[in-house]
């Protein structure tokens, strides 16, 4: 291992070990960032969830976008699968359906860059989701 | 470098370590490998997360899920379950102790919620073993910044204005000590840290050892630098194997990379640590005891003055700091002293490490920023009382501190406060205590733990609080005077007044706050030779009585003594000369017939 020589090499070395624990990092204040969450039930996993999710976060990551993508169970709506549920800092989450990568694509630039609206939203009332699954 | 979409944290911090942690962390590999994830997911040891009891706890990222209490046989389902199909392993989750409800994310958790880590901020985030993720997080910035841009009286008066005080127990302010170092002149300086944490169940310069090493040797580095010392000497109680093994690990990394040894950043400032070892003493903790014993001599305190700043290590200038306060040092380099001046109270900066423990729901390892109330720490970090019962007294302070009660509950925790309640901060202890408690036990607990630590070089202390210990066993056998409460806290006071060292000048203290704040209770033992807690076994007495009694026989067939005698169908007796009060009769009764008096 090269050893530091300067405050300069300590800092360049320093960037480029900030991947390593950026991930833990982001996941400390995750309301601030942007959240997307993909569907990884069997259901999801079979119509292509687990491409999509790598997808993302290769595409995000190469533009610089501070994202946290992580995989849940099943939302309910198998028709629709891949389904990945999008939250922007101080909004609330959005569910996309049938995302390919192309989909994908659209829904960062679109969506999660400038805020628009784009095809493909699954209309929820998330409280009745969420008593749906209590009962 | 593969790109790791998800981190698993094991806690390997000793707690959880000796709670299989190690093999989850082992069988976590194996299964992931099976699933072929081995370029997705990360596992990671890192130091202890403070919710030790709770252990092993291992945090997911980035969901955050925090499991508890988790096995080696539970690596299969967290990776099948969790990793592939994104569900939680709910049966591993939290139970809120209040609302029985499951809490999946850390930061939901009351114990979570009202901390703020600065000391332990890489403790259960980053692995110790691993230099690079010490460097990722801004580790060794502070001391390149301080070696490049900063003067030693620059980088004091950074020290100075954030108001940090000695974690160590006295509050010393940390600058200032810092400066009278620097202003001594003399050929060989040295920087001391102070890892011999001596308190009964204090573990919070362990876990910051274990878990971020090298903000310690960073600080330690920056210390050297300001006060002109080249050489770093650690001294840590040879009972804390794992903390020693990674500093050791920290130590050869950080000077493999240059970040220790001669020549530092390229600024020609040269620096390096050693380790020293204690046997574990409790007055090997107090400065100048530290120095003797490190220099092979008995480790026996001498008067202060001379200050170890002035004269310590071989007669040289020796500025002795404890772990904690080391922790905090990169951080307030890097923030700046007003941000770290802008939390707390007005005498007391930043934040304090507390072992909670004690009948609290939530025993751990915490971090809050001064000025939190007692209550905030018990009720809302805690999460109350065990069982339900009655809050009663929380110790702070150690052997050294005293007992609060009930009405100290909404005062600040600062220095100021706690010593102006007859207690201290002490370095972190903190154990909290129910109605079940009898405080004049309390008080010999702590002292019978002086008498055997006292290191018998003076008279008040050494024959003092053997004597404190006596009295105070008198009164828990139920033999004590009202005559004896007076000379309880006349020794109290002259043993505080006349010893030589930090360890007598406190060791009464547990006595005098317990009179003080119990009185009730001390007389009780005395008047009426009652113990109100049921604690003292010489002053109850196991009773039947003979309208309940049906003579069924089953005490006297427990009783391991044979103290109950009388005949099937008959009440029974107990003979209270033979009975040891063990309580074997009392819990066998169907009728309940024994009482407890
Ligand atoms: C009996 C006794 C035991 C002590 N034990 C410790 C200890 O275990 N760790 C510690 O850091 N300081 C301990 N101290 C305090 C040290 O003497 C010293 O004040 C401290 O290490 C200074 O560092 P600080 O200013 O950073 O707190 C003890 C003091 C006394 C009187
Ligand atoms: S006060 Fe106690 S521990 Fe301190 S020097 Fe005297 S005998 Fe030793
Ligand atoms: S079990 Fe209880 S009621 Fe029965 S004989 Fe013993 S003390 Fe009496
Ligand atoms: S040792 Fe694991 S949480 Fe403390
Ligand atoms: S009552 Fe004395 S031993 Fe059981």
């Amino acid at each position: 291992m090269s050893k530091v020589k300067s405050l300069a090499d300590l800092r360049k070395m320093r960037d480029e070990l900030q991947t390593k624990v950026s991930l833990r990092e982001k996941s400390d204040h995750p309301d601030k960032l942007v959240q997307v969450k993909v569907s990884m039930a069997t259901c999801g996993i079979a119509s292509g969830a687990k491409e999509v999710m790598n997808h993302m976060i290769e595409e995000m990551d190469r533009q610089a976008i501070d994202a946290i993508v992580t995989q849940t169970g099943c939302m309910g709506y198998c028709y629709a699968e891949p389904t990945i549920e999008v939250t922007l800092p101080n909004s609330a989450p959005v569910v996309f359906g049938h995302v390919d990568n192309k989909k994908a694509n659209e829904i960062i630039e679109k969506y999660i860059i400038r805020g628009e609206l784009v095809d493909g939203i699954i209309p929820v009332n998330y409280e009745t989701v969420k008593e749906n699954k209590n009962e | 470098m593969a790109k790791y979409k998800n981190h698993i944290l094991v806690c390997g911090g000793t707690g959880c370590r000796a709670s299989q942690g190690e093999e989850i962390v082992q069988n976590l590999g194996k299964v992931i490998e099976e699933n072929s994830l081995e370029n997705e997911v990360q596992v990671v040891r890192t130091g202890c997360f403070g919710f030790c009891e709770k252990g092993p706890v291992v945090k997911m990222v980035p969901d955050n899920t925090f499991y508890v209490q988790v096995t080696p046989e539970d690596a299969t389902e967290i990776v099948s379950e969790h990793l592939v199909k994104g569900r939680k392993v709910e049966r591993l989750l939290y139970t809120d102790p209040e609302t029985q409800e499951r809490v999946s994310e850390s930061k939901d958790m009351g114990f979570y919620k009202k901390q703020i880590r600065i000391a332990l901020r890489n403790c259960g985030f980053i692995n110790p073993e691993n230099i690079d993720e010490y460097i990722a997080r801004d580790g060794y910035a502070a001391l390149g910044k301080v070696l490049t841009e900063l003067t030693p009286e620059e980088a004091i008066k950074v020290i100075i204005d954030s108001g940090l005080r000695g974690r160590g127990g006295g509050g010393f302010p940390t600058g200032l000590k810092w400066d009278i170092t620097r202003k001594v002149e003399a050929e060989q300086k040295y920087v001391v840290c102070n890892a011999d944490e001596g308190d009964p169940g204090a573990f919070m310069d362990r876990s910051i050892l274990e878990g971020d090493p090298h903000a310690v040797l960073e600080a330690m580095a920056i210390n050297g630098y300001c006060t002109g010392a080249t050489k770093g000497l650690i001294y840590i109680r040879a009972e804390y194997p794992l903390a020693i093994s990674r500093l050791k690990i920290a130590i050869n990394q950080a000077r493999e990379y240059g970040l220790l040894g001669e020549d530092i950043f390229g600024t020609g400032f040269s620096f390096d640590v050693e380790l020293r070892y204690g046997a574990g003493a409790f007055v090997c903790g107090e400065e100048t005891s530290l120095i003797h014993s490190m220099e092979g001599l008995r480790g026996e305190p001498t008067v202060k003055p001379p200050f170890p700043s002035e004269s310590g290590y071989k007669g040289m200038p020796t500025n002795v700091n404890n772990v904690e306060t080391y922790a905090n040092i990169p951080v307030i380099i890097l923030e700046g002293a007003e941000w770290f001046s802008s939390i707390g109270t007005e005498k007391s900066k930043g934040t304090k490490v507390f072992a909670l423990a004690g009948k609290v729901n939530n025993v751990g390892l915490i971090e809050v920023p001064m000025g939190t109330t007692l209550r905030e720490v018990i009720f809302d970090i805690g999460g109350g009382i065990k069982d339900g019962k009655k809050f009663k007294a929380v110790q702070t302070g150690g052997p050294s501190g005293g007992c609060l009660t009930e009405k100290h509950l909404d005062i600040p925790i600062d220095y100021d406060n706690l010593l102006a309640c007859g207690s201290m901060m002490g370095s972190g202890g903190m154990i909290v205590m129910d109605e079940d408690d009898c405080m004049v036990s309390v008080a010999k607990f702590y002292l019978d733990f002086t008498v055997e630590e006292s290191c018998g070089k003076c008279a008040p202390c050494r024959i003092g609080n053997k004597r404190l210990y006596e009295m105070l066993d008198k009164l828990t056998e139920g033999k004590g005077t009202e005559e004896d409460l007076t000379l309880l806290r006349n020794l109290s006071n002259v043993i505080k007044d006349t010893s030589l060292c930090g360890l007598g000048q406190t060791s009464p203290n547990p006595v005098l706050s317990t009179m003080e704040n119990f009185a009730d209770e001390y007389e009780a033992h005395v008047r009426d030779g009652k113990c109100p807690a049921g604690q003292c076994k010489s002053l109850m007495q196991y009773v039947i009585e003979a309208e309940k009694c049906i003579g069924c026989t089953l005490c006297s067939r427990v009783c391991p003594v044979d103290a109950i005698t009388g005949d099937k169908k008959e009440p029974h007796l107990i003979s209270q000369e033979t009975c040891i009060k063990c309580g074997a009769c009392y819990e066998k009764c169907k009728f309940g017939a024994i009482s407890i008096q």
